[in-house]
């Protein structure tokens, strides 16, 4: 990475008269704005930057220098799944025939993006034990959204709408979790975890009762432990009359192993974008596609394809019982064709060998890894496995996030840290299946080397990183004194003082 | 496998490392009855070169715009893509990169971001903008519940010149939070102002309105405005952001919140998804922004760098009390717009626009002067989009013009039609476009 001075904003490169594009002289006969567009009020001054294309070119590759991504190198976050983004599918993204495809053209002129829709509603639906998907939320937490309102849907369906106001989180769970139930509408309350990093039975029959409209779990979960519990979870839960929605995030320890329709879950959603190896560009675009049992089939939403009797492909109409839609189109379409050509490449025979590997790769870096660096709850673990630095923290006054710092150093993209909430000092690394054997292999040397550090040498670990672009950040003047744009005359005044 | 490196003398070593006989003892936590141990049904594996052809395949069955020329639009439009947007986006640095949670190793992510709020900032002259939405229709409702909550009013007013697509998706979110919407009529191609005034109270929270709207016709935003702060609530704009090349933008009239959709700022229409949203307010209301925002600090040496903040607005900090649930965003296609507004500049952006507002005016007066066609609302001041009055059904229009290798518009009824001209559609494309129509026989 390059670790110049800093590259110069758009706005500081701007120069008048400048300008990156080429396009065509007014073939139509000539007419004043002014007479057709009678009614506006016209702006005075756009201001946008003015450069030549190379100017631009440069600068976004100067730009693209200072990160760090999958194809430089290894990126072990936890709960992420940063696995390999195979160019395959991105080639298929760049064909005409979809990237240019309106969304309003008629179904009968875009039978081949149809099919990509219908094909993934029946494939995700099969990898989930589902009966049904909805291919329309734009990321996870969208999914969640979109699952909690059928659960909704669902009761006040059947009378109990009013009753049923609580969604059950454990205290493990994704923030999104807890964020997505309230805003549906719903209260939440957090589950414990037992010492084993599962779902507290006990602590579990203590909060279920006829207001409880369903539970939320990611399973394995983010402990990177499967729930060994669910079919009693189930149970309980579905006694209550609750239903089970299972946060998908972490499929990629189950695909072709286990399938969450199979162990009671009634809904779920998947994040294309983690398991089936959609790039995340950054922070997106995701697609969250929701799954459902058959007794959440009348609540989908807009966007359902369907297939004639001659074979076509057409767009259901919603039901009377449809909860509307949560976006304006069909699904991230994009991003669902380029799942589409990953599992493709799987197929039913291979499709295994993901969350095998996955699972394979997690436990190697366990076993290594966890010689020197203790492990949360030091077992068989799926996709992922959490550290703790709770030891290291104590002896050398050396946290979690110095390891990560200093990890940079040497060449890595730090894993998740401090989450799950419930671990210590937490390091939450998820290696999934695309790294190799050498790569875990030096990654687990760099963390021995920076184990030693930390005995020996702290101050490097607390200095770091020295390497990078730039080093550690004034995080607390940013929002403190949040300048958020480049003009950065801009205050919201409320701790100026 | 191609993208899985171990091999099997690799799984045995590592195995073996782990203390356990087979791969699927890997799977021993998950009780017996919860394995899957059969096939899916889903599809047989393909190799690279039988799938690339299949995939080549299934794209050729579509009537994309590079191969036909489109006047389709309602909210997701065919303009032009500069070739910087590919390069840029095809860099793997930036596409195969995580959320930029570690700012010292994604100054490139975070950068691009700063840059983006701050031309979406300009282009909307909007004191602040977050690092994206899902798409425009979600972020109108974000905006909408950001609204009540500010004013701790629980009623919204949208007007029926909104986007049916959009107003489909606020009233599935804000059933969930409790916010009563009521729809101002349409008259003539626009809002009803006089409606609007009659039915605005003290118990509303924000105005909603898209401007341009549905029909491609321009609102009478400065009037909105002036209306909805005499009754203290909001107002939330969905412009077109090409618009704003020409317009006034909702900065300059007092807009409180704008929720856009940004798919025509260097974005693939790609079926309809992803999309891109837009999404600033006024400084004062940036502590109740919805998703993430990055801010501009020093690092420890004192240079200048860049860093998500703002955080304890977010889910992941704080959990069910977020200002919202948003979580992964669309980052990828801020920077494809970010890489757009920067190759088209302050000429160029107008150039589209003036290009995109000539050829629709060209195109909707040949139309209108067609036996049987009509403008849908003479009075009104259009865009880029307009509806016609037809003869005959839209869809036999269509299946008219398909014959010729033209989409023809989308159907806003039976005999009534929205058409969308950009800068990418040429006068003999306009032309070929109103001689089907001319056909008398209809």
């Amino acid at each position: 990475m390059s670790k110049q001075l800093g590259e110069p904003l758009l706005f500081e490169l701007s120069r008048p008269g400048r300008k990156a594009v080429e396009l065509p002289v007014s073939d139509v006969p000539d007419a004043p704005l002014a007479d057709l567009l009678a009614a506006a009020d016209f702006r005075d001054d756009l201001p946008l930057p003015e450069l030549a294309e190379p100017d631009v070119i440069r600068h976004y590759t100067h730009l693209s220098q200072r990160n760090y991504s999958i194809d430089s190198g290894f990126y072990p976050l936890g709960s992420c799944t940063m696995k390999y983004n195979p160019k395959i599918n991105e080639e298929a993204a760049r064909l005409p025939g979809f990237a240019r495809l309106h969304p309003a053209t008629p179904p009968r002129l875009a039978q081949g993006a149809m099919r990509v829709l219908y094909d993934m509603q029946h494939i995700l639906a099969e990898i989930g034990g589902m009966d049904a998907c909805s291919l329309q939320p734009a990321a996870g937490a969208h999914g969640e959204l979109l699952g909690l309102m059928l659960i909704k849907a669902y009761h006040e369906d059947h009378g109990n709408g009013a009753i049923k106001d609580t969604i059950l989180t454990p205290d493990a769970a994704h923030g999104t979790n807890p964020a997505s139930a309230a805003r549906c509408g719903y209260r939440t309350a957090a589950v414990k975890s037992h010492s084993r990093g599962r779902v507290d039975i006990d602590h579990l029959r203590s909060l279920l009762n006829e207001r409880v409209a369903g539970i939320m779990l990611t399973n394995p979960n983010t402990l990177g432990l499967f729930e060994d519990n669910i079919d009693q979870i189930a149970e309980l839960v579905h006694g209550v009359g609750g239903l089970l929605y299972c946060d998908g995030a972490n499929m990629n320890a189950l695909v072709g192993r286990a399938r969450p329709g199979d162990m009671g879950f009634d809904v779920m959603h998947f994040n294309l974008h983690k398991t089936f190896s959609t790039p995340h560009g950054g922070g997106g675009p995701g697609s969250g596609p929701v799954a459902v049992k058959k007794a959440l089939i009348p609540y989908l939403p807009s966007g359902l394809v369907a297939k004639t009797a001659d074979g076509a492909y057409t767009f259901e109409k919603p039901g009377p019982l449809s909860i509307g839609s949560v976006a304006a189109g069909f699904g991230s379409f994009m991003v669902i064709l380029r799942a589409y050509v990953y599992i493709l490449t799987y197929g039913r025979e291979k499709i295994s060998r993901i969350a095998e590997n996955a699972v394979l790769n997690a436990n190697y870096l366990r076993m290594r890894l966890g010689k020197d660096l203790d492990v949360a709850y030091n077992e068989l673990c799926m996709h992922e496995c959490i550290f703790t630095a709770k030891r290291q923290q104590k002896a050398y006054g050396v946290k979690a996030y110095d390891i990560a710092k200093r990890l940079m150093d040497y060449g890595y993209h730090p894993p998740t840290i401090y989450f799950p909430l419930i671990v210590h000092e937490a390091l939450m690394i998820e290696p999934t299946e695309t790294e190799s054997r050498e790569t875990l292999d030096a990654f687990v040397e760099a963390m021995q080397a920076i184990l030693t550090e930390a005995r020996e040498t702290p101050e490097l670990l607390s200095a770091a990183p020295v390497t990078t672009p730039v080093r550690r950040l004034d995080e607390a003047t940013a929002a403190r004194h949040p300048c958020l744009r480049w003009s950065c005359d801009v205050s919201d005044g409320a701790n100026d003082a | 496998m191609a993208y899985i490196a171990n091999t099997d003398a690799d799984q045995k070593a590592m195995l073996a490392e782990i203390g356990l006989a087979s791969i699927d003892d890997l799977f021993s936590q998950i009780p017996e009855q919860d394995r899957f141990s059969g096939q899916l049904d889903i599809p047989a594996s393909l190799d690279q070169i039988a799938l690339q052809k299949y995939i080549a395949r299934l794209a050729g069955l579509n009537a994309d715009s590079e191969k036909f020329p489109t006047f389709l639009g309602a909210g997701v439009y065919d303009h032009y893509v500069p070739p910087t947007v590919g390069a840029v986006l095809g860099r793997s640095e930036f596409y195969t990169s995580y959320t930029p949670y570690q700012p010292e190793i994604s100054q490139g992510v975070l950068q691009s971001i700063y840059e983006f709020q701050t031309l979406i900032g300009e282009l909307f002259a909007m004191d602040v903008a977050n690092a994206s939405m899902y798409d425009g229709a979600t972020g109108l409702a974000e905006a909408a519940i950001m609204a009540a909550d500010l004013t701790g009013r629980k009623r919204v007013l949208v007007f029926e010149t909104v986007s049916p697509a959009y107003q489909a998706v606020l009233r599935t979110y804000l059933r969930h939070s409790a916010i009563e919407i009521v729809v101002v009529p349409n008259r003539d191609g626009a809002g009803d102002l006089g409606a609007l005034e009659e039915l605005l109270g003290d118990g509303d929270a924000a105005v909603l309105v898209q401007h341009p709207n549905f029909f491609g016709n321009l609102e009478a935003v400065r009037d909105i405005v002036r209306l909805a702060h005499a009754a203290g609530a909001l107002v939330i704009e969905s412009p077109d952001p090409i618009s704003l090349a020409l317009l006034d933008p909702p900065g300059a009239y007092g807009v409180d919140i704008v929720a856009a959709e940004g798919q025509s700022l260097g974005c693939p229409m790609g079926f309809g998804g992803p999309l891109l949203g837009l999404f600033a307010c006024k400084s004062e209301f940036m502590r109740r922004l919805p998703g993430r925002v990055v801010g501009e600090t020093k690092d420890i040496e004192g240079k200048r760098a860049f860093v998500m903040t703002l955080r304890t607005r977010e889910q992941d900090i704080r959990r069910e009390k977020a200002t919202s649930n948003i979580c992964t965003n669309v980052a990828l296609y801020a920077l494809a717009s970010a890489v757009y507004l920067a190759t088209m500049g302050k000429t160029g952006l107008r150039e589209v626009a003036e290009l995109s507002t000539r050829k629709a005016h060209y195109a909707a007066d040949r139309i209108s002067k067609i036996p049987g066609f009509s403008l849908t609302y003479p009075n009104a001041t259009f865009f880029k989009e307009f509806a016609i009055e037809t003869p005959a059904l839209v869809d036999e229009i269509n299946k008219a013009l398909w014959s010729e290798g033209i989409v023809g518009g989308y159907a806003l009824g039976e005999k009534r039609m929205l058409v969308a001209v950009t800068e990418q559609r040429t006068s003999e494309e306009i032309d070929r476009f109103v001689d089907v129509m001319r056909r008398t026989d209809w």
